[in-house]
């Protein structure tokens, strides 16, 4: 029978479960979501509050300390990030879940040892995978924060051989991780964890910035995964309940975002897409075929006059962290009564859900941002479509040319619509490399220039419309 | 096997069957947040940080600990505020017309 003391953590840790899966619930609607992740952070709260009754802990000063300057710097990030870098700080706090499970997984370990106590199969075993998943998860996602944040190039960095090196490197955890199980030897550990650490970083680094809602996914599946296992390493339920949330949480958005872009999660993380040289598919597509510039003013007085227009944001909308300046011309427009909506395609951005955050912020409300299949079938009647920053995910080609190293891609079928007007900085191509057919329709007019730049000029021109 | 470890796994596929039932019905435009609010909650493994760092008695594993806290406590702390901030910004519409930007 548990003790007093040990049925009061054991009691709190169900709670506190209850309260996750609670907090969850309520993130299926945005009018219930914020207090969905208060009621999180009161389980958490409350799992972390009795961890410290736990009589296994004698000293509290390091704890103390380190929670302290933990919180800290998770506050003043979280405070001070600006929303278009969202998806770099995702990555960089599940980076650090990463490396506490990996972390925790060694400790425990060494502690163990040092105590002699035969170390059961199925600890080992999660300690091994503990350690890996939490180290991969670790490289990988701060391999993904330099991408994103482009302190590394977005493209995919490929090498020789480089498919036979990670196969080598995989092989070499694996039977480091075999070792462990049945020898033990801190040693080994120590390597295990090296060799994870350079998994992760090799893993990533192949993949191109447009598949990073995918890799971002599957990431914060990994340390969910990681968290779990250190659950069954410490006979903790309350993480593995946790853990498993997260990991459950993280498949699924990996499996929507590779569906949004009709590929497999293999073809992700091992095609390098983007990464082959698009010269040749350029010159020989542009030959013939002129695209045709138009003016702010133009622009102003196509959207002036329209009855509806439809806003397409993608990645460029970020970058030139135009979010506000759309918003701005959007309310201009209503106030002439214009209908304005936001056709929001999976995959745009770097992350799940990313241009309806940056959106959110610029206050536009949840309830003007149409998703792909609500919004496809309007296009035909929209008088104009404004494509802010987005390339790929509008290219006809993915629903029309079966030659098109994206065809069967899910898009939004903007040149179904009366206009289209592009913003694009220059006539380049967007992630996949690929020319897009969109631009050299007969309804496209092409704006160049920095987006937000151009937007604003829009809206002055919009004034004397 | 132990005990332990079948009651382990057991409570970790009854977790893999709600976690996917009730993120099935998050709709695509609070993805974000569900991604950064997940992340504040693998934050959990702060407590097993926190069980090392507490019974550490070698400098090893104060160090390890220590580490793994500080870590395990940015994630946590800055999953939940991130997320918070972000929610606090889907409105509906008429609700969000005071316009107050406060950009950090």
């Amino acid at each position: 029978m548990l003790d007093l003391r040990a049925s009061v953590i054991a009691i709190s840790y169900i709670v506190a479960a209850v309260l996750f899966i609670f907090g969850l619930k309520r993130l299926s609607s945005p009018a219930t979501a914020r207090s969905g992740n208060r009621i999180a952070a009161i389980g958490m709260a409350l799992a972390l509050g009795v961890t410290l009754l736990d009589r296994q802990i004698v000293s509290f000063w390091t704890i103390a300390i380190g929670t302290l300057i933990g919180a800290v710097m998770g506050v003043y990030f979280a405070r001070t990030v600006q929303m278009t870098a969202m998806p770099q700080m995702v990555a960089l706090f599940n980076g650090m879940g990463g490396a506490t499970a990996a972390l925790v997984s060694v400790a425990e370990f060494l502690r163990l040892s040092r105590l002699g106590e035969t170390i059961g199969i199925g600890e080992s075993t999660s300690i091994v995978l503990g350690t890996v998943i939490g180290a991969v998860s670790f490289t990988g996602s701060i391999i993904a924060f330099g991408k994103l944040q482009e302190i590394l190039p977005g493209r995919p960095l490929q090498f020789p051989l480089q498919r036979v090196i990670n196969a080598l490197i995989l092989l070499a955890a694996a039977a480091l991780g075999v070792f462990v199980v049945i020898d033990g030897g801190s040693t080994a550990l120590w390597s295990l964890f090296a060799t994870a650490l350079v998994l992760g970083a090799m893993f990533v680094l192949p993949i191109g910035g447009g598949d990073m809602p995918v890799v971002i996914s599957i990431l914060n599946s990994l340390t969910g995964l990681a968290a779990a296992l250190t659950g069954f390493v410490l006979h903790n339920q309350m993480l593995v309940v946790a853990g498993v949330l997260v990991g459950a949480s993280g498949t699924l958005l990996t499996l929507l975002m590779s569906t949004a872009m009709n590929r497999s999660v293999g073809n992700v993380l091992f095609g390098a897409f983007g990464a082959a040289s698009n010269d040749a598919t350029a010159a020989s597509t542009a030959v013939g075929r002129t695209v045709r510039q138009t003016t702010p003013e133009d622009t102003a007085i196509a959207l002036a006059y329209a009855r509806s227009v439809v806003i397409v944001p993608g990645y460029g909308l970020a970058v030139a962290e135009a979010q506000h300046t759309v918003r701005e011309l959007a309310t201009d427009l209503e106030k002439r009564g214009v209908d304005v909506k936001y056709a929001i395609h999976p995959v745009a951005g770097r992350m799940p859900g990313h241009m309806n955050v940056l959106l959110a912020e610029a206050n536009v409300p949840y309830d003007q941002l149409l998703e792909m299949d609500q919004v496809n079938g309007e296009f035909p009647q929209t008088d104009v479509v404004l494509v802010v920053g987005a390339n790929d995910v509008v290219n006809p080609a993915a629903r029309d040319d079966p030659t098109s190293p994206i065809y069967g891609m899910p898009i939004l079928d903007v040149d179904r619509a009366r206009n289209v007007i592009v913003l694009k900085r220059s006539m380049g191509h967007g992630f996949a490399g690929i020319d897009n057919a969109l631009f050299y329709n007969e309804n496209t007019r092409m704006l160049f220039g920095d987006a937000r730049q151009s937007l604003t000029q829009v809206g002055q021109a919009l004034k004397t419309a | 096997m132990s005990q332990e470890l079948i009651l382990g796994i057991y409570v970790f596929i009854m977790a893999m069957f709600v976690g996917f039932e009730v993120i099935s019905r998050v709709p695509s435009v609070l993805h974000t947040p569900l991604m950064s609010g997940t992340n504040a909650i693998h934050g959990i493994v702060v407590l097993g940080a926190m069980l090392v760092a507490g019974s550490a008695d070698t400098p090893l594993l104060h160090a390890l600990g220590f580490i793994a806290v500080v870590f395990g406590a940015a994630n946590v702390f800055g999953g939940f505020v991130v997320t918070d901030r972000m929610l606090e910004m889907f409105k509906k519409r008429e609700t969000g017309q005071a316009e107050k930007k406060k950009d950090a």
